[in-house]
């Protein structure tokens, strides 16, 4: 289980992380939701590791993150998958390649078992017969896909997901929110997505925690977010131009801008 | 007083970054010498970085000393000492035009090419993939280029001596009708062990340059194409300029 307590995130005075408490339970699908620049990824990174909060702790089976030593934290990571927005597959590597490679680096298994292990990965994720090619010669769902295979081919405890549907067909987006759905129940573990996509997000999830400027608004399961009376929440899934949340960013008055600038 | 707070943020800022690249080289050469060892690493980096760069470095290396024996051999024959054209050829080539020239050649082809692969890594997420596998992205991208460098430069600054010395021995002799034996003969007893234990010292200090720069001009590189092609454009000037600066330092301190 990953717990988060009064996490606070701040660039060049913006807070990207306005005091955040939450927990990710295991054995269940918990969306990270918000629009652009609600802090999402940023929180995300807080959560991996790869940044530290400027106040508050991430906590990861009861340890806090921020305290580790590298080589503890590389231990933990070695018990993490996570699927990058952009797949972040290795340009100079074959399919079979990128998918070996956390067993390469972290385990002694023979090469036999690890071509068999790699072949099962693949295999779920509907791309067996790709082993020899370049990430170059996939369309963006197919390197999705293998990411995923990637992100999983260690067996982790948790595993995050950096919006794994955007930029997909609906098809792509089905299959992804499948495979996180299915290896979320039959791995048991905890899974954390990233996502501003409200429609692929009520069909995964069994928690959403939504985000905007840096805070928590909302926090809870599909149905209590989706029967929320917050104006705020009910403007984000209903994807409705007008309401609290201002679409055109804070500037100084647009008529003394344009008359007297 | 604007002029001179500008200079002094613009200094501090220089003297930051000198600093960190100071760090950074610093760990990669470290972890290096840590376990796990990455030889197949280390070995495809020297295959980019030295075997890559055999074809330029023998045409260059061919072609100055092709030069190095015309203007030579013009120079010489006004004092009528066209017997010491060897020697001249050689120690131009072994304790100068070598380990320059060579360090010059592969921070074109390959420096300028290790920080865009760098820099494309960042732009595509993979230094945070290899940090959620639980891989250092310096112990495991940096490091080997950086050794790789500092081995490679050495051999291919010893190849290109000989091939540049053949040049000047293929004008000298079969063009110009230099006798072998002056060329070949005094050059063995004019060329020092010193000599060539400058040319050596010089191209281990270009390896690690060339290396240290571009890797630490991509691992910084702003993470847009506009970065990564500012941050290449930085590595071939400031590679070029470092090499002659730190020669002719390298040649005051070997004299």
């Amino acid at each position: 289980m990953i717990r988060v307590e009064n996490l606070v995130k701040r660039y060049d005075g913006i807070t990207a992380s306005n005091h955040l408490t939450c927990r990710f339970e295991r054995g269940k699908v918990t969306v990270i939701l918000g629009g652009s620049g609600s802090g999402k990824s940023t929180l995300l990174r807080q959560l991996t590791g790869l940044e530290k909060p400027d106040e508050g702790a991430v906590y990861i089976d009861g340890k806090d993150l921020n305290t580790l030593s590298r080589k503890e934290l590389f231990e933990i990571r070695k018990k993490m998958g996570m699927l990058f927005q952009g797949s972040a597959l290795f340009n100079y590597m074959t399919i079979f390649e990128n998918i070996a490679f956390p067993l390469r680096e972290h385990t002694k298994i023979a090469d036999n078992i690890i071509k068999t292990i790699v072949t099962m990965k693949l295999e779920m994720v509907g791309l067996r017969g790709t082993e020899h090619l370049m990430p170059s010669q996939l369309s963006g769902g197919m390197m999705k896909r293998v990411g995923l295979a990637r992100a999983v081919v260690m067996d982790p405890t948790v595993i995050f997901y950096d919006e794994p549907t955007s930029g997909l067909d609906p098809i792509s987006t089905g299959v992804i929110g499948k495979l996180i759905q299915d290896l979320n129940k039959t791995l048991n573990i905890t899974s954390i997505v990233v996502s501003h996509d409200i429609d692929s997000c009520f069909k995964i999830a069994d928690n959403i925690i939504l985000l905007y400027y840096g805070e928590i608004i909302a926090n809870g399961t599909v149905d209590e977010i989706r029967n929320s009376t917050d104006e705020r929440v009910k403007q984000f899934i209903q994807g409705a131009p007008e309401g609290p949340i201002p679409f055109a960013r804070t500037a100084k008055n647009y008529l003394d801008e344009i008359l007297y600038d | 007083m604007e002029i001179a707070s500008s200079l002094g943020r613009f200094t501090l800022y220089r003297i930051q970054v000198l600093g960190r690249s100071g760090i950074f080289i610093f760990t990669a050469i470290l972890q290096a010498f840590l376990p796990p060892f990455r030889i197949s690493r280390l070995i495809k980096e020297i295959e980019f970085i030295g075997s890559k760069s055999f074809l330029i470095v023998f045409v260059t290396a061919l072609f100055t000393g092709m030069v190095l024996g015309l203007q030579g051999y013009y120079s010489l024959s006004q004092f009528g000492a066209e017997a010491a054209l060897g020697v001249m050829v050689a120690l131009s080539i072994i304790r100068e035009l070598g380990p320059v020239l060579c360090a010059l050649m592969v921070s074109g082809r390959a420096g300028s090419a290790i920080t865009a692969e760098i820099g494309i890594m960042k732009i595509t997420d993979q230094f945070p993939a290899l940090e959620m596998m639980a891989v250092d992205p310096l112990k495991y991208v940096v490091s080997p280029k950086v050794v790789a460098g500092i081995i490679s430069l050495p051999l291919l600054t010893a190849f290109f001596d000989l091939i540049g010395i053949a040049g000047g021995y293929l004008v000298g002799v079969n063009l110009l009708g230099v006798s072998e034996g002056a060329y070949i003969g005094k050059l063995a007893t004019a060329v020092t062990f010193r000599d060539i234990y400058g040319g050596v010292i010089k191209s281990l200090c270009f390896g690690l340059l060339i290396t240290w720069i571009a890797t630490f001009m991509g691992y910084t590189a702003e993470a847009t194409t506009e970065g990564v092609s500012r941050a290449t454009t930085n590595t071939v000037v400031l590679t070029a300029l470092s090499i002659l600066i730190v020669d002719y330092i390298l040649t005051s301190l070997l004299l």
